[in-house]
């Protein structure tokens, strides 16, 4: 909240305590959000493994640009920076869910080029350790019964990824009032962890990397995880597909550049990126943080994009967050 | 015991030279940054950040330094308040009500060591409790729903019509105007923009950073501006400092007690040590009664809030390290520090890396005596700083604002919003209408509209809800008690206080 826009602030002054010392010409990542957050991660942990690679020169420059779910950094890309070679912009799975959304004021994907993902945070769907509900379909099963006896937390705004990913497991199973499904959206999922164990909620919707150290501590049951197949690290989760439930939801974490810049530099980007993916470093930190590997680069992230943003908008319609 | 030898390890850490010397550094300039108006702890941690990296330092050494940064600023920021009856940063906002009145008095060296020691006192003992507590208390977090949260603010509000102003109603006006502000931008609900008149600048609502420099600094200029420089509340004269030890006895069981109270109201996530001080001062101040004089500058009412915030600001460390919830804007660039720095954060922190943990709390609590000398002997210096006449220093604090605002968003937007927010405190204070309603209404209006429409929805739109437990139904007597009570005080006070905000 307001508070925060303090970090951004220093954030800021951050960056031209940088510029001061001489990395005049180092690139920037700029992420959308208040340091903390996963944008916040992708440009720090990407950053600094493209320097200590040697995949650039300089240190890369992180700029926090919190305002408007990721929106007023995509307004200023496009308006202001939009031939900028030297600037990267973490993205993830709610940059398309808002531009699907049209939570962006109206920009659309394809006034950026997304340059790729490098890795994806599987959605999760988590229980406090001692709820009744023992496997994904006796929560869906109840939810059926009574919309109103499972209320879920989730860290993202209403109509949000995290409200999405309960809604489509339930379409799965031919529950279509979907206006009757109790969802609050929180600061975080750790907040959202923090309400479901205090009882306050039933369960909680969210990303692997959200759940990591409440799940070691053994506070949480996590019921089901939304991937192809289970994530390496933490194989005792199951995935919803083989309980029954075809949905894959991952939050995949990557970047784009302005939609201006040369096909060069995009392709420069594109192969820094990819060897960040092809990185030991970037191995630890996917482990280190609930991150299954899931690597796009080039051309192929843009028809991906396309897709997800498709597919999002159809749902969103479907459940009438949109019109 | 596990504890002694943790702790053994944790000195073994911090007390190495390297270690020591990032400690100090890391206090010096923490102090410096706290005493500086409107550049607070959040502000200062986040700044110094990227020399972790250019040091190439290690994650217990970044960790030292950092935090050596935020206790320093905690301590740093009375500085201002006392002096300048401008806070240095949002917690040290209590501190001016007694601070600037006993400064005026000629006690100004009086309540800065006093309030130095009630800092150290109560980050003496958030650390202590840090180290005893962390992982039981951070189980207080569950107890906590949105009923609950709904009660707490509610509480804030409700006491401080009694602290801000000697009128309620002028109080209530005051606060609503805050949370009018705080309605400004999107609803988290429906994601629908209100009040923001299609501007892109407003979708994220008011920046409280912009309100508290506007209302604060700005409106200072334009009161200096119709004095014509004479007059000028500020620039309050730092005479010689003595150790007031009748005022520190006087106050131990005010700064136990406060250390007590902030250091759970740092525990809260989200709640951080401006609550903590606040929490601090009403109490206190309700305990001492009609008699006690509070806002007229005493020195319980400097030591209680400066307990209270630095007590605060250890307890909100607890949950970062144990869960990974923040509990206050500060905490929450530590805990992007700690993520960078790749450590997470949880209850297997204090087992897996436990070198990290233990070396932090050991440096706490060598930090807590370096600063402990740094600002009681040292106070001067720091002083200094801020001891510049009005007539530079007040348009150099208007061009700290409109550089560290301008820095926020980059744009001239937010600007013209201070101006206005320094329009606003100007008649505001004209009015006699109290300031300090309004920044809490601005900074706290939104999680509480967010509390209650979490309520709303998890209880099918049942308002009982909101009284459904033990807690809930606790906050919601004591914010009673607290707005009506003052009323029927105030009969009895011979002299109106004056209006400090």
């Amino acid at each position: 909240m307001k508070m925060t826009l303090k970090k951004s602030l220093a954030a800021s002054l951050l960056l031209s305590l940088g510029s001061l010392s001489g990395n005049v010409s180092a690139a920037e990542c700029i992420a959308p959000a208040n340091p903390g957050g996963g944008w916040d991660f992708t440009c720090r942990s990407i950053g600094k493994i493209m320097h200590d690679i040697g995949a650039v020169d300089k240190p890369i420059q992180v700029t926090n640009m919190a305002g408007a779910g990721g929106g007023l950094a995509f307004n200023h890309v496009v308006a202001e920076r939009n031939d900028d070679a030297d600037l990267i912009v973490a993205a993830s799975s709610a940059t398309s869910t808002r531009l699907a959304q049209n939570a962006y004021a109206g920009r659309v994907a394809a006034d950026v080029r997304f340059v790729g993902a490098i890795g994806a945070d599987p959605g999760v769907i988590v229980v406090a350790k001692d709820s009744p509900f023992q496997n994904l379909g006796e929560l869906l099963e109840a939810i059926k019964a009574d919309p109103g006896s499972v209320a879920f937390a989730g860290g993202s705004a209403v109509g949000g990824f995290d409200h999405l990913k309960p809604l489509m497991l339930l379409q799965r199973v031919g529950f279509t009032d979907i206006t009757k499904v109790k969802y609050i959206g929180v600061d975080g999922g750790a907040d959202a962890i923090t309400q479901t164990v205090g009882g306050f909620t039933q369960a909680m919707t969210g990303d692997m990397s959200e759940i990591v150290g409440f799940l070691k501590a053994g506070e949480i049951r996590a019921l089901a995880v939304l991937t192809e197949e289970r994530v390496p690290g933490f194989e005792d989760i199951p995935t919803a597909k083989e309980q029954g439930f075809d949905v894959v939801a991952v939050n995949w974490r990557g970047l784009y550049v302005p939609k201006g810049v040369s096909d060069d530099t995009f392709n420069m980007w594109a192969e820094r990126l990819q060897k960040v993916a092809d990185s030991d470093e970037w191995a630890e930190q996917m482990a280190a943080n609930g991150l299954a590997p899931f690597t796009k680069v080039g051309g192929d992230f843009q028809s991906y994009i396309d897709g997800v943003v498709e597919e999002v908008r159809q749902l969103s319609k479907d459940i009438g967050v949109i019109q | 015991m596990d504890i002694i030898s943790n702790l053994a390890l944790g000195f073994s850490i911090a007390l190495s030279p390297y270690t020591l010397m990032l400690a100090i550094v890391g206090c010096f300039l923490g102090t410096i940054i706290g005493a500086l108006p409107g550049l607070g702890p959040s502000n200062g941690v986040a700044i110094l950040i990227p020399i972790t990296f250019t040091l190439g330092l290690d994650a217990t050494s970044a960790l030292v330094l950092m935090t050596s940064v935020y206790y320093g600023a905690m301590y740093g920021g009375r500085i201002s308040s006392i002096l300048l009856n401008i806070p240095g940063d949002e917690p040290a906002l209590m501190t001016t009500l007694d601070g600037y009145p006993m400064a005026k008095q000629g006690r100004a060296g009086d309540a800065l060591v006093l309030s130095g020691v009630a800092s150290f006192v109560g980050a003496f003992l958030a650390t202590i409790g840090l180290l005893l507590l962390a992982p039981l208390l951070a189980r207080v977090a569950y107890l906590f729903g949105p009923a609950e949260y709904f009660a707490l603010y509610l509480l804030a509000f409700c006491t401080l019509g009694g602290v801000a102003s000697n009128n309620q109603a002028k109080a209530a006006i005051a606060s609503c105007i805050g949370l009018g502000i705080a309605m400004i931008g999107v609803d988290d609900n429906s994601g629908l923009p209100r009040l923001t008149g299609g501007n892109m600048h407003l979708a994220d609502g008011i920046d409280f950073l912009v309100a508290i420099v506007g209302l604060f600094a700005i409106a200072e200029v334009f009161f200096f501006i119709e004095g014509h420089g004479k007059n000028s509340s500020i620039g309050v004269k730092l005479e010689k400092v003595k150790v007031p030890w009748k005022d520190i006895w006087h106050t131990r069981w005010t700064m136990l007690r406060c250390s007590l109270l902030g250091f759970i109201a740092g525990i809260l996530p989200g709640a951080g040590a401006s609550l903590g001080s606040f929490l601090a001062y009403m109490s206190e101040k309700s305990i001492s009664g009609k008699d006690g004089g509070f806002g007229t500058g005493v020195a319980k009412g400097v030591a209680a809030p400066e307990a209270g915030n630095n007590a605060a600001a250890g307890g909100a460390l607890v949950p970062m390290l144990t869960l990974g919830v923040p509990g206050s804007g500060t905490t929450a660039v530590l805990l992007a520090l700690l993520m960078t720095l790749n450590i997470t954060p949880g209850p297997t922190l204090f087992t897996d890396r436990p070198e990290v943990v233990w070396g932090l709390i050991a440096s706490l609590l060598i930090a807590n005596v370096v600063l402990l000398l740094m600002n009681v002997p040292l106070v001067r210096f720091f002083v200094r700083i801020l001891m510049v006449p009005a007539w530079i220093l007040l348009p150099g604090v208007t061009m700290i604002s409109f550089v560290g605002i301008y820095s926020l968003s980059g744009s001239y937007f937010d600007l013209l919003l201070m101006v206005a927010f320094g329009a606003l405190g100007y008649v505001l204070r004209k009015l006699d209408v109290p300031t300090v309603p309004v920044i809490l209404g601005i900074l706290l209006g939104g999680h509480m509209e967010d509390a209650l429409r979490r309520a709303m929805v998890l209880s099918d739109g049942e308002i009982m809800y909101l009284w459904s437990s033990p807690i809930a139904i606790g906050f919601w007597i004591a914010a009673i008690l607290g707005f009506v009570a003052p009323m029927f005080l105030r009969g009895v006070l011979t002299k109106p206080q004056r209006v400090s905000d």
